[in-house]
């Protein structure tokens, strides 16, 4: 897109999520006592009470629950159509994320599509952004 | 029934200024034009107004979403108060209501003047307003997560809601625009609605396609006006001018995780634990009530309001508005019977509350519900937010 994305100001909180791609790892904050990841990130971990907590990369694949397809020029310079969307995790599916989906017509977006995140750099970011989960020969 | 305090509170007197897509005198000039309106239709003088509040408070953002908020009206009337309070993180816009509950029930005032002001018409012409971010900015606080992402309106996060409610209720797109074909009927029945000219379900489904499943008549009308309510004590209410309207219940938790990407019930969203809050606290059911002023911000959110306030099953709301005949002014469920935000203009829930009065009050004259309504439920809001009251005419 050539229109310059808002970006998210970064704190102690949310800084590893939006900068793990630097390293290729989209990571999840996850409580270090029960395995249940949080999100967005609190230091608390809901389960079971323990603030014990670290971010962990995880598989980076995921399923769309819902999506839009914009069609509307909010700003100079969008493309035609693009899509938003809530992606779950694939470890815990009430894990949501909001993102973009590319790399596909959008047209060709469904609920529960498989995908796999990729980053795009922006300024001191990565962006975590999904496309279709390709699978290997 | 367990005498809870919203049953000791009435709304005693309405008013509200003149509403239009871009006004000749500013919003604190709208907000006086409304609350001295509102005063004077309880019977009551300035002196006698002892509490003040608003959704959200002064944004001081220029975007017109906010531009006035409590201070600013308390000191242009020089009211003298016990209590005085805005509250944006709240249930939804009616919070400032109840609040106003609250401070009663409390003592701290008998008579609370509540009042929304909107200047986005206004505003429009001027910035780029009532955007969620721009091009480049930095994004603090909860909103962050959607930041980079192209999200520049309400109306692509709500997309994510509608869109997976379209997908499981398998809702057409002729019956959702019923809800808007509903809106401009009644509004050309309403002299201070904004867009009076009758459409049809062509001319929605002509509408321009913002974001899927939203068309543009999907959305409400950015417009400049003010509302004001005069809530209070009963025990006062009964000895003024107009028939009592008592607050029968009320809708305000949060039993869900107070997110926007997060919340569990994404395509009902934060609606249905409210509506059973609300109707824990009444003996009334659906089939009592007799108007229905329900949030339109989007016709989706009047959609989800029908079927969780329990007026239809889980997305069953596509056979219960059918064709629309059971929505309209003759209908068995009379909806935003004054044209709603989405044709009389989008007063953020509270020219609902003011036009559930005029219709109690029997007041409404052209669109005037027949068969003397006595009860109205309102509801305001989406995403996690989520409000509900019921109104009752004794």
């Amino acid at each position: 897109m050539t229109v310059t994305r808002s970006l998210p100001a970064l704190d102690l909180d949310n800084g590893p999520y939006w900068t793990g791609g630097k390293d290729g790892k989209l990571l999840i904050q996850r409580c270090q006592r029960c395995s249940q990841y949080i999100h967005p990130p609190t230091s608390f971990c809901p389960a079971c009470e323990s603030r014990d907590t670290a971010y962990e990369p995880v598989s980076g694949r995921g399923r769309i629950v819902t999506f839009s397809v914009n069609y509307k020029q909010w700003v100079p310079g969008l493309p035609d159509r693009y899509v938003i969307a809530l992606v779950a995790i694939d470890e815990q599916d009430d894990v949501r994320l909001a993102t973009n989906i590319v790399d596909c017509d959008p047209d060709d977006v469904n609920f529960d599509m498989p995908v796999q995140v990729k980053f795009e750099q922006n300024e001191d970011m990565w962006v975590p952004l999904f496309a279709p989960l390709r699978t290997e020969p | 029934m367990t005498d809870y305090w919203e049953k000791k509170t009435a709304i005693t007197g309405i008013g509200q200024s003149k509403v239009s897509r871009g006004a000749d005198k500013s919003a604190l000039a709208l907000t006086i034009d409304a609350a001295l309106e509102a005063i004077a239709d309880a019977g009551l003088t300035r002196a006698d107004i002892d509490g003040l509040a608003t959704w959200p408070g002064d944004a001081a953002n220029g975007a017109g979403i906010a531009d006035v908020g409590a201070p600013a009206v308390q000191d242009a009337l020089r009211l003298q108060v016990g209590w005085y309070s805005n509250c944006s993180e709240t249930a939804g816009q009616f919070g400032a209501i109840f609040n106003a509950i609250g401070a009663i029930a409390a003592g701290y005032c008998r008579h609370v003047l509540v009042f929304r002001t909107v200047y986005e018409a206004t505003a429009r012409k001027t910035s780029f307003a009532n955007a969620l971010f721009k091009p480049g900015q930095r994004v603090y606080g909860q909103f962050n997560w959607f930041a980079p992402y192209h999200v520049y309106s309400a109306s692509l996060q709500q997309s994510l809601y509608f869109n997976l409610y379209r997908h499981k209720s398998g809702i057409s797109d002729e019956t959702v625009g019923q809800i808007a074909v509903n809106g401009r009927r009644n509004a050309s029945l309403n002299p201070a609605a904004v867009y009076r000219t009758p459409m049809t379900i062509e001319d929605y489904l002509a509408s321009p396609r913002l974001t899927s499943p939203l068309r543009l008549f999907d959305c409400d009308v950015p417009v400049d006006g003010s509302a004001a309510i005069i809530v209070s004590h009963v025990d006062a209410a009964r000895d003024m001018p107009n028939p009592l309207i008592r607050i029968e219940a009320v809708g305000t938790s949060m039993r869900y995780r107070n997110s926007w990407t997060q919340l569990e019930a994404l395509d009902t969203q934060a609606q249905p634990k409210v509506a059973e809050m609300m109707w824990n606290r009444t003996d009334l059911r659906p089939k009592d009530v007799d108007v229905a002023e329900l949030y339109d911000g989007f016709t989706y959110h009047t959609i989800n309001w029908i079927e969780n306030l329990g007026f239809c099953g889980r997305y069953e709301a596509k056979d219960f508005i059918g064709d629309g005949s059971r929505i309209a002014l003759e209908g068995d469920l009379p909806i935003n019977t004054h044209g709603g935000s989405l044709s009389a203009g989008r007063m953020h829930a509270y020219g609902q509350v003011h036009e559930a009065c005029v219709q109690l009050w029997g007041r409404g004259d052209a669109r005037q519900v027949k068969g003397d309504p006595r009860v109205a439920a309102l509801t305001t809001a989406g995403g996690p937010l989520a409000g509900c009251f019921l109104l009752v005419r004794e």
